[in-house]
């Protein structure tokens, strides 16, 4: 009995794994670190791990858990309350709409899929933060954010994989 | 665990449908919160700063060993160059004990003026220490999140400082958690004056490092290393608080770099100076006390 239940527990623990660890990747990149500019040129680590999840384990990254990560994220980093939840909604309907395309693709053409959506995420941003808060924001830093995004991608997906096959084996 | 049968086939596509209007539900919910948060709407302000009530010790937690790390990496830092930085400070301190000379003169100048002129004195103020636990970046908000809230006295529009000088004022309040609005974000308008001349401008962010001055007072020349210090105008800030300094002259504009360094923020002091100002009242009277 007790065992069963265990296992249970193991089991909805594994399949929250996505959404929990995307969750804290929110909260730790808030974090504030010692070195010039971080705050403003730190990766969009969220959208990494979002793509991540929703391309390999759609099953595991419902849309409601997009919205709660993305207004979880919008709240802690002072943007926007819903724009962030809107954008990864959209990643989100996007990635979905395009499951087959993905299924058993080369590493590079995710890639490069990743490279086009978090492009077109940033511009989407861009014109959201102007209609919400009329503000054009400096566009050097968002291209220098996205190349860090972009560059950091194959690493990260490189460990979001060892734990994918660590904890969601078969998947 | 197969099942077949009319059920399914019924099933298969009403999930679908169930699937696609929550989508739309979620986005139409999105859409709605960005409309409420361009109102500023209080339940928006109220909602993000549950959230941030809720992981504030949890940041807090996580940015000890980073803060220790940093200050190791400074001390070690700091021992290699240590017989540089003792001359530097002795000879600081043989011009700082001719400051303290000066500084006690006029403060015997100061009492005695006042006394001929009965002046009252401004009421203590009080402060409230508080740790940075997050660091909000984005190209459109600078802002951090700090380790106290209204429980310890802290309310909106409150000036933000270190010893170097002005870092911002604060923005949104929760219980236990507040943001911070930065000198440099786009919202920040601070009235302040050229030290010296007493011309006045405001300081405008532009979430670039170098804020700009604009609505300078006619007439007004600044000179690059010009010091730039709060005018008091406007209620929100005291005057002469240290705010930055002009790098930047002519027709592209006055630019001022803050004296604080936003990166290495580690804690600020949130002063209430007892300015009501055109700010809501409403939070308790601060103690002077310290907040983690």
């Amino acid at each position: 009995m007790v065992g069963a239940a265990l296992a249970q527990l193991d089991r909805s623990l594994k399949q929250a794994l996505p959404l929990i660890l995307t969750a804290l990747i929110a909260l730790l990149s808030v974090v504030p670190l010692p070195i010039p500019e971080y705050a403003v040129l730190a990766p969009n680590l969220v959208l990494i791990c979002a793509f991540y999840w929703i391309v390999h384990r759609p099953d595991l990254f419902p849309a409601w858990g997009a919205f709660a990560i993305g207004l979880f994220d919008d709240a802690l980093s002072g943007a926007p309350l819903g724009l962030n939840a809107f954008v990864l909604l959209v990643v989100h309907a996007t990635i979905t709409g395009q499951h087959k395309f993905f299924r058993g693709k080369a590493f590079w053409l995710i890639w490069a899929s990743f490279a086009v959506l978090s492009a077109a995420v940033a511009v989407a941003t861009l014109l959201l933060v102007f209609i919400v808060m009329k503000v054009v924001a400096a566009p050097g830093l968002f291209l220098a954010q996205l190349g860090l995004t972009i560059a950091i991608y194959p690493a990260a997906a490189a460990l979001l994989g060892r734990i994918q096959r660590l904890f969601l084996p078969g998947g | 665990m197969a099942r077949s049968g009319p059920a399914l086939k019924l099933a298969a596509p009403l999930k679908v449908l169930a699937q696609r209007l929550a989508f739309t539900g979620l986005l139409g919910a999105s859409v709605g919160l960005m409309v409420m948060a361009k109102a500023e709407a209080p339940i928006v302000e109220r909602a993000r700063m549950l959230v941030a009530d809720a992981v504030v010790p949890v940041l807090d937690a996580v940015g000890k060993p980073i803060d220790t790390a940093a200050r190791w990496v400074d001390t070690a830092r700091h021992y290699a160059d240590v017989h540089e930085e003792n001359r530097r400070l002795r000879e600081e301190n043989l011009r700082l004990l001719h400051w303290q000379q000066v500084a006690r003169n006029l403060e015997a100048e100061n009492r005695a003026l006042r006394d001929a002129q009965r002046v009252t004195t401004e009421p203590g103020l009080t402060f409230v220490t508080a740790r940075v636990v997050a660091d909000a970046g984005g190209a459109f908000v600078r802002s951090v999140l700090i380790a106290a809230g209204a429980r310890d006295g802290i309310a909106k529009g409150q000036p933000a400082l270190v010893p170097d000088g002005l870092v911002g004022r604060v923005g949104e309040t929760g219980e236990r958690a507040a943001r911070v609005l930065l000198l440099t974000d786009l919202n920040s308008h601070v009235p302040v004056q050229i030290e010296g001349t007493r011309d006045r401008a405001i300081l405008d962010g532009d979430n670039s490092d170098q804020p700009r001055l604009v609505f300078l007072s006619s007439g007004a020349k600044p000179q690059i290393g010009d010091r730039i210090v709060t005018s008091g105008d406007g209620g929100v800030f005291p005057p002469g608080l240290p705010v930055g300094i002009v790098v930047q002259t002519g027709d592209q504009g006055v630019r001022v770099r803050p004296f604080v360094e936003f990166h290495r923020l580690d804690a600020v002091r949130i002063v209430d100076y007892g300015l009501a100002g055109a700010l809501p009242v409403g939070a308790p009277p601060p103690q002077p006390r310290r907040a983690r």
